[in-house]
């Protein structure tokens, strides 16, 4: 059964399950975005007239909060669309 | 490039970046890619606006035209930005900040068009980032002088590696935060048209909404934004 799966097959499937294991990285940037517009909408109900500077200060925020997801994105695509792990066979 | 060992590879999407054609320059095989002809499309459709603007601010007397209204809120609501966010020791920014807005809004846009969108090539991100950092750290050595080495030791020595990688870092995660987005977005629509390309009709439109124009504009705004905070930071009172 296992002489069946050839060394492409295996680190192929490897590499899926790390694609899905990288994506677990977009857990924390959604809890911190959330909790970013949370305390945006709070800020903005307190003084309403300080909406535009809340919004633009919360979507700096949250896109820097982005960046470790994203990083966790570009190990998944990585290793589904350009792996480096083939060329080693 | 373009025929990457895909898992997908089998089915027919397809958002991988393609070779057009190969030349070689110096014994390096090069190549053109869609990424260029995005660009260059994006470019020369800026260049048409600009122009058609140019001539026509050229011969008013009076009343300004509907084109020139638009023009004119646009660079002032780029300069209104520049200008809240760096003050008047930005001045000199507005023509890059304006022009890096621009480019990078309308190349996030040209995926509407059906273009590959530029800045879904790190290729394109990568050396924007460069020009941020090479800023970033001129302004850092012109206003900070000496400090701006002694600033990497603080608040103790040991600190250094740290502080280094922490100014290394910026281009980095600069770019790959604008190619991350536009990629997913990418991707996205790319599953879309390609796994489900026989209901995929009409409602994708709403996801353009979001991937495209909401995606898009967002990051273009961080993308300046963050621009604009790393490099008024270094500047001294």
């Amino acid at each position: 059964m296992m002489s069946q799966i050839t060394n492409e097959g295996l680190i192929l499937a490897c590499s899926a399950i790390g694609a899905g294991l990288a994506m677990i990285a977009g857990i924390g940037p959604g809890i911190g975005q959330g909790i970013a517009a949370g305390h945006g909408a709070a800020a903005v109900g307190r003084n309403p007239g300080a909406k535009s500077d809340v919004t633009s200060t919360m979507l700096l925020g949250q896109a820097v909060a982005e960046t470790t997801g994203l990083y966790g994105l570009a190990v998944a695509m990585i290793l589904l669309f350009a792996n480096p792990l083939l060329g080693k066979l | 490039m373009g025929n990457g060992y895909g898992i997908l590879a089998a089915s027919d999407v397809d958002f991988m970046i393609h070779g057009l054609l190969k030349f070689r320059l110096f014994g390096q095989e090069l190549w053109l890619t869609t990424t260029h002809v995005s660009v260059l499309i994006v470019m020369t459709g800026l260049l048409i606006f600009a122009i058609v603007v140019r001539c026509k601010l050229k011969d008013t007397e009076g009343r300004p035209g509907a084109l020139q209204n638009i023009a004119e809120l646009i660079v002032e609501s780029l300069d209104n930005m520049v200008a809240g966010s760096m003050g008047t020791k930005g001045k000199k920014y507005r023509n890059y900040i304006g022009v890096l807005f621009l480019f990078i809004l309308f190349s996030n846009l040209s995926g509407l068009l059906g273009l590959r969108p530029p800045t879904a090539d790190f290729g394109v991100t990568f050396p924007l980032g460069l020009i941020t950092f090479g800023i970033i750290q001129y302004n850092n050595v012109k206003w900070n002088k000496f400090g701006a080495v002694k600033s990497l030791f603080e608040p103790i020595p040991l600190f250094f590696p740290i502080n280094l990688i922490g100014e290394l870092a910026v281009p980095f995660s600069l770019s790959l935060r604008l190619f991350g987005n536009i990629m997913s977005g990418t991707v996205m629509m790319a599953l879309i048209y390609g796994l489900l390309s026989k209901i995929a009709i009409g409602w994708p439109g709403f996801l353009h909404i979001y991937f495209d124009i909401f995606s898009g504009c967002i990051q273009t705004y961080v993308f300046c934004m963050l621009t604009m905070v790393f490099t008024v930071d270094k500047m001294g009172d």
